[in-house]
């Protein structure tokens, strides 16, 4: 089994929105001091293929794109347990689109050879798309299930239970295919400290533009289909009144009396 | 890119009925196709749907086509995504709005690539750009602490729009349209999935998507036994239990009742928010809410921002004491 898995280096959409920052003149978005993470959804992507890998054997290559990608944050995945890193690591690739991020990542896709299976978080935790997975299915001419909970793979196909609003669906797919993946597979392992000395004395591969045989204006900023027009932060009222006692049981009723006051009960 | 014109709305049909998303990208639809000028095309797939074209037309479509067809009985990625070029192609739209739900976040990417475009999915309010009329797309980013406006390049300029943003026409049925049928020229050989069950986890009582009070929990409950009261408060006020991601992660309760970003969007009218930080994540699901009111032992947290009433405590001491006075004040 090859399995290739696309993640991202994000900022920590874990640290506290009290932190979260918008850059005005330049549209982006930081989170102050707390230092970039691999996207939460794409290490469910690296627990479900650490699974297929399980149960079936075989090779995960993981694909990180970016600009001057931190590669302690980058190496996760292989301190997880992931055999191979590529990197489309160059300022050329920066503030794409999904539209030229899928159209790279298929690129280095194609590039790399061989594979099974290709698995992405089920969207990424800064543009909550969900648009690279099935962009690059339709790149590379591929079948694509999103939304995946679990994943058995058998001779030239795979079986997906696919999230759904009211439970799952069953779906089996041709493999090749590209399955993305949602939380519900399962809580991401930790690195081993084995698994973060392998990482350590892994050499990360690194393609520019050239090297996957793509222009450099059809990749980042200049390969986008769509513009961010401009970003901000919704601000709330904050005009919570609350209701006070001498106990929590007193509160408890007072709040109750409050809402029966503005006739919400 | 001159000769797009138009708005389309694909209106999602399940199980013979036009779905409520559908009518809502209708009411939209209807909003931007006035503002330019233009006309309002829905587009309906599926088996045995002819019917429905006409509800699409009373909730304010000047033309719907229909593709209709034994293979579109189920949604398919490979399917949908053909028959929709093949629709899409032939009307040649300048918008082309979809459903952020189940369906559109497998099909709306996989379209959009599809025809050479990037899709703005998850909108939550969609404009007309006065200077250049092009269409402005908000969305919520990095787990709701932020919102975009973005526009396309291309066209058709196409967005998924979250659930309930937007708000349906009353729909009159002595609206006229055309109504044109569209041969699907599918073969069941295009088709590289297959469907070998569809699993409904069934939750008791009302559906938490369509009930007007819901109770939810977070993290702070710790167990499944504590939703126990959750529920008690739910079942007085006839509403739905709901849970932010933790509850659901240690499978506390079922992943379908998870509020949230990757859960349901919700907009009841009274959102309990009970032992629930607030994380913009979570809040993506429920901000739609009329009235949020919070009970939670750290005056600080991010929920009492959206909150309209609230309650610093431990939830174990305020819910018991709140639902007696909420029995005692119904009872009267």
């Amino acid at each position: 089994m090859n399995i290739i898995v696309c993640v991202k280096q994000v900022i920590d959409p874990e640290a506290p929105p009290s932190i979260f920052k918008i850059d005005a003149a330049t549209n982006k978005a930081e989170m102050r001091g707390v230092p970039p993470v691999i996207d939460p959804y794409g290490e469910f992507a690296i627990e479900a293929a650490l699974k297929v890998k399980e149960a079936k054997g075989g090779k995960i290559t993981v694909i990180s794109l970016g600009a001057k990608l931190s590669r302690e944050v980058v190496k996760k995945p292989l301190a997880m347990g992931a055999d191979e890193l590529i990197l489309l690591d160059d300022e050329a690739y920066i503030d794409g689109d999904s539209w030229s991020t899928a159209t790279a990542l298929a690129a280095a896709i194609r590039k790399n050879g061989e594979y099974d299976l290709i698995l992405c978080g089920r969207e990424a935790s800064d543009t909550n798309a969900g648009q690279t997975g099935p962009g690059i299915a339709e790149i590379l001419g591929l079948p694509c299930v999103t939304l995946a909970r679990k994943i058995d793979v058998a001779d030239g196909s795979a079986r997906v239970e696919r999230v759904t609003s009211d439970g799952y669906d069953v779906i089996e797919v041709s493999t090749p295919a590209i399955i993305t993946i949602s939380n519900e597979i399962g809580e991401p392992r930790y690195p081993t400290i084995k698994g973060i000395m392998t990482a350590k004395k892994i050499e990360p591969v690194i393609w520019k533009p050239a090297d996957i045989s793509i222009d450099a204006s059809k990749v980042g900023a200049a390969g986008n289909r769509t513009r961010v027009n401009k970003l901000f932060q919704p601000v709330y009222e904050g005009k919570c009144e609350f209701a006070e006692g001498d106990s929590a049981e007193e509160a408890a009723a007072n709040l109750a009396l409050k809402m029966r006051e503005a006739k919400i009960l | 890119m001159a000769e797009n014109k138009g708005i389309a709305v694909y209106c999602e049909v399940k199980d013979d009925k036009m779905l409520p998303i559908a009518a809502e990208g209708l009411g939209i639809g209807r909003k931007l196709a006035d503002e330019l000028g233009q006309e309002l095309a829905a587009v309906l797939v599926g088996s045995n749907i002819g019917n429905l074209a006409q509800q699409a037309i009373a909730h304010g479509a000047d033309r719907a086509y229909v593709v209709d067809d034994t293979l579109l009985k189920d949604y398919q990625a490979d399917a949908y995504v053909n028959v929709m070029e093949k629709v899409i192609g032939q009307i040649a739209p300048q918008v082309l709005i979809m459903g952020q739900n189940d369906c559109g976040r497998d099909l709306a990417p996989r379209l959009a690539f599809r025809l050479g475009v990037a899709v703005t999915m998850d909108c939550v309010d969609l404009a007309i750009d006065p200077a250049s009329k092009r269409l402005l797309q908000t969305k919520p980013v990095y787990g709701g602490n932020a919102q975009a406006v973005f526009t396309s390049e291309t066209n058709p300029q196409m967005v998924t729009i979250r659930t309930k943003a937007m708000t349906a026409l009353e729909p009159d049925a002595s609206r006229k349209g055309e109504i044109t049928s569209i041969a699907a020229d599918l073969q069941a050989s295009d088709i590289r999935t297959r469907i070998l069950d569809k699993v409904v986890e069934e939750v008791a009582g009302i559906k938490i998507e369509d009930a007007e009070v819901v109770v939810a929990g977070g993290r702070g409950i710790g167990s499944g036994e504590g939703f126990q009261q959750l529920e008690e408060l739910a079942k007085m006020l006839k509403g739905a239990v709901g849970a932010s991601r933790p509850p659901c992660d240690n499978n506390w309760v079922p992943d379908t009742i998870q509020v949230g970003l990757t859960g349901k969007i919700i907009a009841p009218e009274l959102y309990f928010a009970i032992a629930i930080s607030g994380s913009s994540q979570h809040m993506s699901g429920c901000s739609g809410s009329k009235t949020i009111v919070a009970i939670n032992k750290d005056a600080e947290a991010n929920i009492f921002r959206q909150a309209r009433f609230g309650v610093v405590g431990d939830w174990k001491k305020v819910l018991p004491a709140f639902n007696e006075k909420v029995k005692e004040l119904l009872a009267s």
